[in-house]
């Protein structure tokens, strides 16, 4: 409450003062400190959360190290900063993170009147419910009257309405601030079911006393294409952030890993060679280094990569891939070709 | 300079410089900050409070469902939060004066007990008491599937409080206002008996006359027929309780940390009030042989009276202004609806204003009550 407080005043007090680092081009600024500032969520295990030696780990936070590696060459060049969820688009807007990279759902009302723009989608997510097992219920549609507890977020309290709404029944939201007392009113049984996006309800799930009392229903009840976020009119950085995640995607379809990547570089698929900076000057349409896409698979490798370390089926979250594979095994990850 | 010499220009000036510096900063800050928000496009202006609000609140003291406005849904939270403090005030205060007469005790386990109980209130944060009244609720009673059954019809679980309820299906507005207007006349009415019992000296039928009025109007809408009442009791659902009155462990746990906070600030300050009054009070009633129960509630509280209220007043706009910690255990108060809203039309700026301006200005209206109270009570000097 008190850290979100700060924050909100601090963004307000940036706006009334005429906060400077807004107009000027991001990746100047990035270069100049040699820092990238990324901001995540609180602790979201399998996303964004410390490891018990204090570094951070976790999917969204990988996307801040591609972005650092592509801009600055070394993807540990990073500074995380904790965002919450009600000011995390005031941080960016005031320019006190560069980039976004939050779980956050790309929307039009978001994209138009928050002066943001979203890069391509890292995962595509939805809406979904978790239950005890004891409670016997196999679709969210047996749920009426039931109480739901979930985080004040734009679209998950928005998106429970408009599902009861259109089966007709009505349910109880409990709203609280913090993902501990979210979770903790689930646990304890104040709540029949807990609601939020299915990445997320993965990772209250890995974290109950025993994973295996409680149930993921079946029903997406949204679409939630998580994104990064910049600041609007600033293409450039839009661009750099853009094509730092589909690096990720084009180094899995084209077999480069943080291991081969240095074997790649002698590849002789012209796609390859442009990809790692061996042939055309791509980075410098960036504004970047020419290795820039090197330096992206380096640090953090592939989005495969990415996501089995973080995410993955040995991982305590254990999520498949879902519709998160490439686009030529059914999936709907689909780099725009790198020429 | 012979202006600045002037005691009186100087008065003036001084104010006229301060005011038009508040202004002038104040100007600033608005034209930066819409300049800087339309630089940086990003949606301004109050039109969204009549969009659709599209969110689903549990606890609603008026009538609201997702279709209705933003502008409702900031009502309904604002209802909430004046709900909650008013409660908290009234049980706080009468709690408060129990315990702070009880810390004067001449029995030691009593006063002593009394100085434990507030200093543990007092010492901690509230919003700590907040989480521990309402982990212990959630924690220690069983789920609603379970619920245990206080008396036929009323239920406990760590969903809250299930009662029956009686549903007004016509009639309530009727009631209401013969109920005010009831009161009204007795008011008037007992006002006169007790100036007349003054200044004659004896007894009158005021006070049944009083009663009566109060009483007769609901009876005469009741017994004309335009009141028709139906009964809802709590029965088990699939999941949980349906019907009745539903007490939610979010408002009770808000409430009771409220509640108990507060009543630890006016037991020290009936405790100081009482010890303002000079011993020669007591000892006066006491020699005309007015034993001490009565000494206390005739003599000394109506002087405690005085130096009671100017604290007190900060006491109400305390447990008000605290009543926003609400947010921290889910209960849907004026700041958590508007922080919902926030997220969705992503207009920070503006919700802020709204809630902060509705804070002051509510703050400033119990201010001016308890003013108006404070001069009441007041020592008359004639």
């Amino acid at each position: 409450m008190k850290s979100k407080f700060l924050a909100l005043c601090a963004a307000t007090a940036a706006l009334m003062v005429g906060a400077t680092a807004a107009q000027s081009a991001t990746l100047d600024t990035v270069k100049a400190r040699g820092k990238l500032i990324c901001g995540v969520s609180l602790s979201t295990p399998g996303f964004a959360a410390a490891d018990d030696k204090g570094r951070m780990q976790g999917f969204d936070a990988d996307i801040c190290r591609s972005i650092a590696a592509a801009v600055l060459g070394d993807g540990e060049k990073v500074d995380f900063v904790l965002t919450n969820i009600n000011t995390r688009f005031q941080a960016l807007q005031s320019g006190e993170i560069d980039v976004l990279s939050r779980q956050t759902t790309a929307t039009f009302s978001r994209e138009t009147s928050l002066g943001i723009d979203f890069g391509p989608t890292v995962f595509y997510d939805g809406q979904g419910l978790l239950v005890p097992k004891s409670l016997g219920v196999a679709s969210a549609k047996e749920l009426t009257d039931a109480a739901i507890c979930t985080l004040p977020g734009t679209t998950t309290s928005q998106n429970l309405t408009d599902f009861f709404r259109s089966i007709g029944g009505k349910f109880e939201l409990v709203v609280f601030e913090s993902p501990d007392e979210n979770r903790a009113a689930f646990y304890s049984g104040r709540c029949e079911a807990i609601s939020s996006d299915r990445s997320d309800l993965a990772s209250i799930r890995a974290v109950a006393n025993n994973p295996d009392d409680y149930v993921l229903l079946p029903e997406t009840i949204s679409k939630e294409p998580l994104a990064p976020a910049v600041r609007q009119n600033d293409s450039n950085w839009r661009d750099i952030v853009s094509w730092s995640v589909y690096m990720l995607m084009a180094a899995e379809e084209k077999g480069i890993t943080q291991a081969n990547v240095d074997e790649m570089t002698k590849s002789e698929d012209p796609e390859i060679q442009r990809m790692l900076g061996g042939a055309d000057e791509l980075g410098k349409m960036l504004g970047l280094d020419n290795k820039w896409g090197y330096n992206v698979i380096k640090s953090v490798g592939n989005y495969a990569e990415v996501f089995d370390r973080n995410l993955g089926e040995k991982t305590k979250l254990g999520m498949t891939r879902g519709p998160n594979t490439q686009w030529n095994a059914g999936g709907l990850l689909y780099a725009p070709p790198v020429r | 300079m012979l202006f600045l010499n002037d005691t009186r220009f100087r008065a003036v000036f001084y104010q006229v410089v301060a005011i038009s510096a508040v202004l002038l900063a104040g100007w600033v800050m608005y034209r930066t900050a819409s300049a800087n928000l339309a630089k940086q496009d990003i949606a301004t202006g109050f039109g969204f409070l009549s969009r659709q609000a599209g969110i689903a609140i549990s606890e609603t003291s008026i009538a609201y469902g997702p279709t209705d406005t933003i502008a409702r849904a900031i009502l309904v939270g604002l209802v909430n939060t004046i709900k909650v403090s008013f409660l908290a005030a009234l049980f706080g205060t009468i709690i408060g004066v129990f315990v702070g007469i009880g810390r004067l005790s001449a029995n030691p386990l009593l006063s002593r007990l009394m100085l434990a109980y507030v200093e543990v209130l007092r010492n901690v944060p509230l919003l700590l008491y907040l989480f521990l009244w309402y982990f212990l609720i959630i924690l220690v009673f069983p789920p609603v599937r379970q619920a245990i059954q206080l008396f036929p019809g009323f239920f406990l679980s760590n969903s809250g409080l299930a009662v029956p309820a009686v549903e007004w299906q016509s009639g309530f507005g009727l009631t209401l206002g013969a109920l005010a207007f009831g009161a009204v006349a007795a008011l008037v009415v007992r006002g006169i008996g007790q100036r007349r019992r003054i200044a004659s000296g004896k007894a009158n039928a005021g006070w049944i006359v009083a009663l009566a009025l109060l009483v007769l109007p609901v009876l005469a809408v009741w017994a004309s027929g335009a009141v028709s009442l139906s009964w809802s009791a709590p029965e088990a659902g699939r999941f949980r309780l349906t019907g009745g009155l539903q007490i939610r462990p979010e408002f009770v746990a808000l409430l009771v940390g409220l509640m108990l906070n507060l009543s630890a600030s006016v037991a020290e300050i009936v405790r100081a009030g009482i010890q303002a009054v000079s011993r020669g009070q007591w000892e006066a009633a006491l020699a005309l042989g007015l034993p001490r129960s009565r000494t206390l509630r005739l003599v000394v509280l109506p002087q405690a009276l005085r130096v009671i209220i100017p604290p007190l007043t900060n006491t109400y706009l305390t447990v008000f202004k605290n009543s926003s910690l609400a947010i921290a255990i889910g209960y849907p108060d004026l700041v958590m609806v508007s922080n919902t809203i926030m997220n969705q039309t992503g207009q920070a700026m503006e919700t802020i204003a709204i809630f902060m301006g509705i804070y002051l200005g509510l703050s400033v209206l119990i201010s001016l009550f308890m003013n108006w109270y404070n001069a009441r009570v007041a020592l008359k000097t004639r």
